[in-house]
């Protein structure tokens, strides 16, 4: 089910660059349902389930990785220094508990700061090694730490986690091609890497897949919080169809038949305008000479934060939508 | 060609043309087609003895350098960097001005004139001059048109315990380390990739890379160094003389896992000096090779460079014979230590 599956994602390292383990995981889940696998160049997952002859090729694409820190250097005394992968950002990185890849622990602090703003070279990764040898035996320059896994429900119906960008959206593509989908249309789920620094598996990935239409699957930012009011997208309130962010202004024909699906469907949803950020369907839309292309949400809380808060109905809405989406992917 | 040569030459982003007649005339008789492109790259091919797998080595003509806008009515030119020079670096340098490579200096008033307040500002570019000894504004523009590129006039200069100095080491290192590999024939099909217009935002590759028919690209650049004083240990970045920079990531691309940890064992297992480059700074050509159509997997190898962007940079020669090294041994190896 969908929640089953995404905390089964929820708990596998996958930082942007690294994402192996995260294709292994899907790999697994899926290999069964579908018609064909593969994982290109830049490692991303790209899944085919086959329509029939006249159909379309609908694109969905879910980024596999989140954001981390690399360890560039390390210290004499065996504390690692850092610089970011992805939008990390030092408030919300201090003091937080991390992994490795090959299950090295560590925890995040920040040095004492004198008449400047704290930044990322002022904070250092303490993995209980005594010297820079004993940290190099743990952990080579190069390699990427991403908050620890740490999945928790809130109230009713919402879950506070790590990684929930875009992890529940890769949950919600990896169930949409587990269901029974009535459509003669081929649906091609791209698992993405490397999203969060500049959209850039999805970009290659468009390009191999030469799709008719490509819908992007990932959070959108949220407008419910103290002193938080914009995008005015609220928690619970259903998926978001997105008309504009910094990536892309939607395609009308598809935006317009994600929200005729929405009806057709029965389930709440939202209308979005981010005035930031960007997602894989901006990459999608300008691959090629162009690609109708737009984006479905899901309202996150605290993005990059490690308790990035979503709410299940809203997952629940998404999967409606998409699961009527696919009959119609564009608008005539 | 030596570095030297190449150094000497002047080929700022859009001017790349004296470096691409030279590295024209140097590969022609070395591989099976020399083709220019429509941004300018140079793209060389070379057939492989056994054709067995396909690689792309990359590396930027062009350096930063300067750009006339016009002329003050006194005479003296108006200028903007091209690429990224930091501004107090540019006060009080030599320079080449125009085709007719008319000798100027870079001028800003004298610290008797100024105030304390004047004193303790970083002056940019709208406060700063390019000098000819022009009479007037006609007379100036007469000799440095318009659209005239600069260049500083610092040649080249081998020094010390193996160092060298000069303006255009990023990244001539690379075309020189590609020339010499030319001289032999592998066993893998082999394209250089000469670039146009990296230092304005990796233009030229992204040309390259849409035509290229390679798996893997290996981008040969400079990497800033900080192996200077008041620098900790730990943020020296890349240091001089300690080998060739292996880039697990930059600021435009991240290395393809698989191909870092070839590239670090290769040179390990031969040991060629060899060293992480620990930090993330800066961009390269590999982001148009790493994600340009279906994309490739690519890695960087740089030469630590000090003082990168400005009239002296310096760099330790060994490691330019590291890159050699390692880019070679990469070419030749039998077959990849993993997949």
């Amino acid at each position: 089910m969908l929640q089953d599956t995404l905390q089964k994602l929820l708990g596998i390292y996958g930082p942007t660059g690294r994402e192996g383990q995260v294709v292994s995981a899907l790999r697994g889940m899926l290999e069964k349902n579908v018609d064909s696998m593969r994982v290109d160049t830049m490692g991303n997952l790209i899944v085919e389930k086959k329509g029939k002859p006249g159909g379309k090729t609908v694109l969905f694409s879910a980024h596999m990785d989140h954001i981390g820190l690399v360890v560039a250097d390390v210290e004499e005394t065996g504390y690692l220094r850092v610089t970011n992968v992805g939008g990390v950002s030092v408030d919300n990185m201090r003091a937080r508990h991390v992994t490795f890849g090959n299950g090295v622990e560590g925890v995040v602090m920040c040095q004492p700061v004198r008449d400047e703003t704290a930044g990322i070279r002022h904070l250092f990764v303490d993995i209980g090694a005594k010297d820079r040898a004993e940290a190099l035996s743990m952990v080579s320059l190069g390699d990427v730490c991403v908050y620890a896994p740490d999945c928790i429900p809130l109230g009713k119906y919402r879950l506070a986690s790590p990684a929930m960008d875009d992890r529940c959206a890769c949950a919600l593509l990896a169930e949409l091609l587990l269901s029974k989908t009535e459509t003669e249309n081929t649906i091609v789920g791209v698992f993405s890497v490397q999203e969060e620094v500049g959209l850039r598996g999805a970009a290659a990935a468009a390009y191999q897949v030469d799709p008719d239409v490509g819908v992007g699957l990932d959070v959108t930012a949220w407008g419910d919080s103290p002193e938080v009011k914009l995008p005015s997208v609220r928690l619970g309130e259903g998926a978001a169809v997105k008309f504009m962010d910094n990536s892309m202004v939607a395609t009308p024909s598809v935006r317009d038949a994600l929200i005729a699906a929405a009806e057709r469907a029965g389930v709440p949803y939202q209308r979005e305008v981010l005035p930031f950020g960007g997602t894989d369907g901006g990459a999608i839309q300008h691959a090629r000479a162009g690609i109708p292309a737009g984006t479905l949400s899901i309202p996150c809380r605290y993005v990059h934060s490690a308790c990035e808060v979503i709410d299940m109905r809203d997952m629940e809405s998404a999967l409606a939508i998409l699961r009527e989406y696919v009959k119609e992917p564009i608008l005539a | 060609m030596d570095l030297k040569t190449l150094c000497e030459l002047n080929g700022a982003s859009g001017d790349e043309g004296a470096v691409r007649r030279a590295i024209l005339d140097a590969a022609r008789p070395l591989c099976d087609s020399v083709r220019i492109d429509r941004m300018g790259n140079v793209i060389a091919f070379q057939k492989g003895r056994k054709g067995d797998r396909r690689l792309l080595f990359s590396a930027h003509m062009d350096e930063i350098g300067f750009i006339i806008l016009d002329a003050t009515e006194d005479g003296l030119l108006q200028f903007r960097p091209v690429g990224d020079i930091d501004s107090r670096q540019a006060v009080s340098k030599y320079v080449l001005v125009g085709e007719k490579r008319i000798p100027g200096v870079i001028g800003a008033l004298a610290i008797h004139l100024q105030s304390d307040e004047q004193y303790g500002h970083v002056l940019d570019y709208d406060g700063l001059y390019i000098d000819i000894g022009a009479k007037n504004r006609d007379d100036a523009l007469a000799d440095c048109p318009k659209g005239s590129y600069a260049y500083f006039d610092s040649g080249y200069e081998e020094f010390g315990d193996g160092f060298a100095v000069s303006k255009a080491l990023d990244s001539r290192t690379g075309c020189c380390t590609m020339l010499r590999m030319m001289e032999k024939q592998y066993d893998a099909d082999v394209t250089y990739a000469f670039t146009a217009q990296k230092q304005v935002g990796m233009r030229g590759s992204s040309g390259a890379a849409f035509d290229a028919q390679a798996d893997d690209a290996i981008v040969l650049d400079c990497a800033p160094a900080a192996d200077i004083r008041g620098v900790d240990k730990a943020l020296k970045a890349c240091e001089a003389g300690m080998g060739i920079a292996v880039s697990f990531m930059d600021r435009a691309s991240i290395a393809n896992a698989g191909l870092y940890k070839e590239l670090m064992d290769l040179a390990q297992a031969l040991g060629i000096p060899h060293q992480a480059r620990r930090d993330t700074a800066g961009l390269s050509d590999a982001a148009s090779y790493q994600r340009t159509k279906g994309g490739m997997r690519t890695c960087v190898l740089s030469v630590p460079c000090r003082y990168m962007h400005g009239p002296s940079s310096v760099i330790k020669l060994s490691d330019v014979q590291a890159q050699y090294a390692l880019a070679d041994a990469f070419a030749d190896a039998r077959k990849p230590l993993h997949k």
